[in-house]
């Protein structure tokens, strides 16, 4: 079932005839044909990948491979090469509120002073004109989301604190309670688990996974170590060469699988319920990709 | 007439305050739009933009000065194209410090340069460097209330987007806020106020109102209602305080007001790490093993 490049560029864009407004019933995220390259490297092309609404998918891959390359052009920060791409329908690049980001950087400046319930009702209401003053009842309404918000992700103790007071795994967990608060239809992920120990980054996936079987939210995740969410994902979309291979986790993380996709003998282990990629030869992931080494931790614990 | 009598004089001062009220009502004003930009000046990091804008707000004025036209339009004028030129060619941090940089001296000279032709009176030329007075008659009043008018209203409308794309500019461009329109929109509405403050308090002090303020504000809250609310209060405090105590001596008003404000600055900063080391939050003791806040848990800091 691993789906391999083939589809053609000129239907996808006929497929277009997309308005404004999102479509709830269209795939969550869509993309047809796409390519992304800079000058004359080529990142990934001929990607055709939809995502369903709950739907989870992992975008694994060597560092440069692409991965958070492709979240910035699903976030419309970067055109598509070729091909195109609809969040619920609508072409990539409009403005719309159905998504949700948590950044791969996530350090908020330390001379700005906000709380960590401000960034969460920013997520909520930040996007809006306006003044953020609000009386009565729609205060009570406002103040019980936030609550809800950050009772959700475990970090109402520290709703009150600044932000620049609070560690990386009490950030990361803000920083997810401001990306659900808008109720996203896909959420976007970049490797968000990367700055926080072990027992953080399973707390951070089980919570995304809760969310998007409560409300539905298809959720895009890049990261370059599959198990804390190895349990909740559907699809691994793994990118490597300028190629990638898309489908369930067991059928595209097998040692056949990525020896393909690399070109080079990969072996894939599991153990303990942990997956862990390694070249057969020594070496032979890095030179093909022309990376670093990062893509070979696929599994090893930090 | 002594050292302390040219610094403090308050005989007639009655009559003095009746006489100036159009600086108070100037300083007022002053105080409510530098207290609000302020918070968005520390928020965006601009510190050393205001610096540059003010010194071409300055060659600007001086020139208004020179071929006899209103100074507050030369000011105006001087500000929003050293605004929109900061605005258009500084997107990063780095790019936009050294073109401050090569601006502000440029500015500087300009402003001396007039100045030395200008035939008047040698206070006229002073004042626009550190501030004067007297210098507000009804006119002017009209013009500052009217510039503050538009800022006010500007930042009405664009409060809360403002907010989220200082805090965060990738989050708040993918719930769809116009990040990049908004940051010369802020730079016009910054080089506005930066024109009136030069009025009051001159092209070199304009720091103390429109930085040392939000400040000292967010030294002591970081509260989204309270930092705004006290750096109006702080600022205001300062201009009137300033003005007040500035009224009966035969020296520019500059000092009463960075005085003041610095004051006020000190005593937030001793509030603030007194209460930093009290701790901020009331998350009490963070408990270590509690629920949610897992054991293994990196200790906070703060």
């Amino acid at each position: 079932m691993t789906e391999q490049a083939t589809v053609g560029i000129s239907s996808a864009t006929s497929a277009a005839g997309a308005s404004g407004s999102g479509d709830p019933t269209a795939p969550a995220l869509r993309l047809r044909g796409a390519g992304l390259g800079f000058g004359r490297r080529i990142l990934w092309r001929d990607l055709n990948l939809s995502v369903e609404p709950g739907e989870f998918v992992a975008v694994l891959g060597s560092n440069g491979s692409g991965k958070s390359s492709l979240l910035r052009a699903v976030l419309g920060e970067v055109p598509l090469t070729s091909g195109a791409g609809w969040i619920l329908g609508r072409p990539l690049g409009r403005r719309g509120t159905e998504v949700g980001y948590v950044p791969q950087r996530i350090a908020i400046d330390a001379a700005t002073m906000i709380k960590a319930r401000d960034v969460v009702r920013l997520g909520l209401d930040g996007h809006r004109w306006g003044v953020p003053v609000s009386f009565g009842a729609r205060r009570r309404v406002v103040r019980a989301r936030i609550d809800e918000l950050l009772d959700s992700v475990g970090a109402a103790d520290f709703g009150d604190a600044p932000v620049s007071m609070l560690s990386g795994g009490e950030l990361q967990r803000v920083r997810v309670a401001a990306a659900l608060a808008g109720d996203p239809s896909l959420l976007l992920c970049d490797e968000p688990l990367a700055a926080l120990d072990l027992r953080h980054q399973q707390d951070i996936a089980a919570l995304i996974d809760r969310q998007r079987r409560a409300t539905g939210t298809a959720v895009l995740f890049v990261t370059h170590d599959i198990n804390p969410v190895l349990p909740y994902v559907d699809q691994v979309l793994y990118l490597a060469a300028g190629r990638f291979r898309l489908g369930p986790p067991d059928e595209v993380l097998t040692s056949q699988g990525l020896t393909e996709l690399y070109g080079a003998p990969v072996d894939v282990l599991s153990a303990h319920g942990r997956i862990i990629v390694v070249p057969s030869v020594e070496g032979t992931i890095g030179h093909q990709s022309h990376d670093d080494h990062a893509g070979l931790n696929l599994g090893e614990r930090r | 007439m002594s050292v302390w009598d040219k610094i403090f004089n308050f005989d007639n001062y009655g009559e003095l305050v009746a006489l100036l009220h159009n600086s108070i009502l100037a300083g007022a004003v002053l105080g409510l739009v530098g207290g609000l930009i302020g918070v968005f000046v520390m928020m965006r990091d601009l510190t050393f933009a205001v610096h540059g804008i003010s010194e071409l707000s300055f060659a600007g004025a001086s020139l208004a000065l020179l071929v006899g036209v209103n100074v507050v339009v030369g000011s105006v004028f001087g500000s929003l194209l050293a605004a929109l030129v900061i605005g258009l060619l500084g997107v990063r941090a780095r790019e936009r410090s050294s073109i401050i940089g090569v601006l502000m001296p440029f500015g500087l000279g300009l402003g001396v340069l007039f100045l030395s032709l200008y035939p008047g009176r040698s206070a006229n030329k002073f004042g626009l460097l550190t501030g004067q007075i007297v210098a507000v008659d009804d006119p002017q009043l009209v013009w500052l209330g009217s510039i503050s008018v538009v800022v006010l209203l500007a930042l009405a409308v664009i409060w809360r987007p403002l907010v989220f794309a200082s805090v965060d500019p990738d989050i708040a461009a993918s719930r769809g806020v116009p990040v990049r329109a908004l940051s010369p929109v802020f730079m016009l509405v910054l080089g506005l106020t930066v024109a009136m403050a030069i009025q009051v308090v001159g092209a070199l002090l304009v720091l103390s109102l429109l930085v040392t303020p939000a400040a000292a504000a967010m030294r002591v809250t970081a509260s989204a209602l309270w930092v705004p609310v006290l750096s109006v209060v702080f600022a205001m405090a300062s201009t009137v305080g300033g003005i007040l105590l500035a009224l009966g001596g035969s020296i520019p008003i500059s000092p009463y007001i960075t005085t003041v404000s610095f004051a006020i600055w000190v005593v937030c900063r001793l509030l603030g790490s007194a209460r930093a080391r009290r701790g901020w939050s009331r998350r009490g003791a963070a408990a270590p093993g509690e629920a949610h806040v897992g054991v293994g848990d990196p200790v906070v800091s703060g």
